[in-house]
């Protein structure tokens, strides 16, 4: 049915987790739960007044975007934490399999990282990537080009093992 | 730089393809986070669950009033959460802890352990005439009938057995407002939203109490 939105529930079961590798991909596994969390709040919050039929994940990778924007200008006013944060529960097996690649991801330039996890993680075309970066659909395909060939290097050819 | 920039589209997707799923630890973890979020934020408008009895699954809803919607299996739940979005709202999530009584009372009420249910009631779904016929039907006692006739003498319309039969027949909180109780004057039993077999055994039940 395209003329009524469909129960939250279906949108959290069908979206939730390539919004949280999305997180994942932009922030680490250590702050994805927090902007996964958040950004289904927000969505939440808006979901009544989407259009029905909209492209709910882009509309979802959208709001992540912003809460992800949020929460790398509070890490970069937040100190260095000298002890782990005891709020963290030990990593998942799954994350710790996940961490390395996230991890690498966390060295790469904003913009490339914005721009492999929305189109690589999300599936996004370049086109939609640079609806929500903003600049052009070409400048969208080389920060995602650029991270890519920066991956290979850092984190290697293989994948996962 | 070696790199060349062509727009080899697969050329990343490896890199993440072979990551392992997300697994169901986490997803329920940051599910109950939301609900918790979404009713604190005032958020959560409609909260389902659904329960096992002996006259098949019952998909229980509720919104912040009350309990809203018992759903029979072959209503279809998904198609009943389909209209629970577009009637009520789409802010809809699997929230069992808000019907935790609703679930306990109902369990008691197949178990024959409870004849009258103490919960309140959200009759959002219902309008007019079929909300004033469901509210006469409360007052029938357990294990007794009334015929459709003797329920549109009470809502004040004693022409109005058919508009009662439909009331009856689109009650949106069945099993807890007794429609099953309402039988046809010829003393045969009617038809049921859960189905005859269903309105059989709730009529079976509360006569051996």
């Amino acid at each position: 049915m395209s003329t009524t939105l469909p129960p939250f529930e279906e949108i959290v079961a069908t979206h939730g987790p390539t919004v949280l590798r999305v997180c994942r991909a932009v922030l680490g596994p250590m702050d994805a739960d927090d902007a996964w969390s958040e950004t289904f709040l927000a969505a939440l919050r808006a979901y009544p007044t989407l259009q029905p039929g909209s492209n709910v994940e882009a509309w979802l990778v959208t709001i992540a975007h912003r809460k992800a924007i949020d929460q790398t200008r509070a890490r970069a006013r937040r100190p260095i934490p000298v002890d782990p944060l005891p709020e963290h529960p030990a990593p998942s097996e799954e994350t710790r399999l996940d961490g390395a690649l996230w991890n690498a991801m966390q060295a790469l330039p904003f913009k490339q990282r914005m721009a492999v996890a929305y189109h690589y993680v999300a599936g996004m075309p370049y086109a939609d990537v640079a609806a929500i970066t903003g600049g052009t659909q070409d400048a969208a395909r080389r920060a995602a080009a650029d991270g890519i060939a920066t991956l290979r290097k850092t984190y290697g050819e293989g994948g996962p093992r | 730089m070696m790199t060349t920039h062509e727009p080899r589209e697969p050329e990343g997707s490896d890199l993440f393809a072979a990551l392992p799923v997300i697994d169901a630890e986490t997803t329920r973890k940051l599910h109950d986070r939301l609900v918790r979020d979404a009713q604190t934020a005032g958020l959560l408008d409609v909260a389902y669950r659904t329960i096992d009895s002996p006259v098949g699954p019952l998909l229980l809803a509720a919104t912040a009033k009350g309990l809203v919607r018992v759903a029979y299996g072959c209503e279809d739940h998904d198609k009943v959460l389909e209209r629970l979005a577009r009637d009520l709202s789409p802010r809809i999530l699997h929230a069992p802890a808000r019907l935790d009584v609703a679930a306990k009372e109902i369990d008691e009420y197949f178990a024959g352990l409870r004849q009258g249910f103490d919960l309140p009631v959200d009759f959002s779904l219902a309008h007019g005439f079929r909300r004033l016929v469901l509210t006469r039907l409360r007052a029938i006692g357990y294990g007794q009938t009334v015929s459709y006739a003797a329920i549109a003498v009470a809502a004040g319309s004693p022409k109005a057995v058919r508009a009662v039969g439909t009331a009856c027949a689109t009650n949106p909180i069945p099993v807890v407002v007794p429609c099953h109780r309402v039988v046809r004057s010829d003393g045969s039993i009617g038809q049921y939203v859960g189905g005859a077999d269903a309105k059989k055994a709730l009529l079976t039940l509360e006569a051996a109490a």
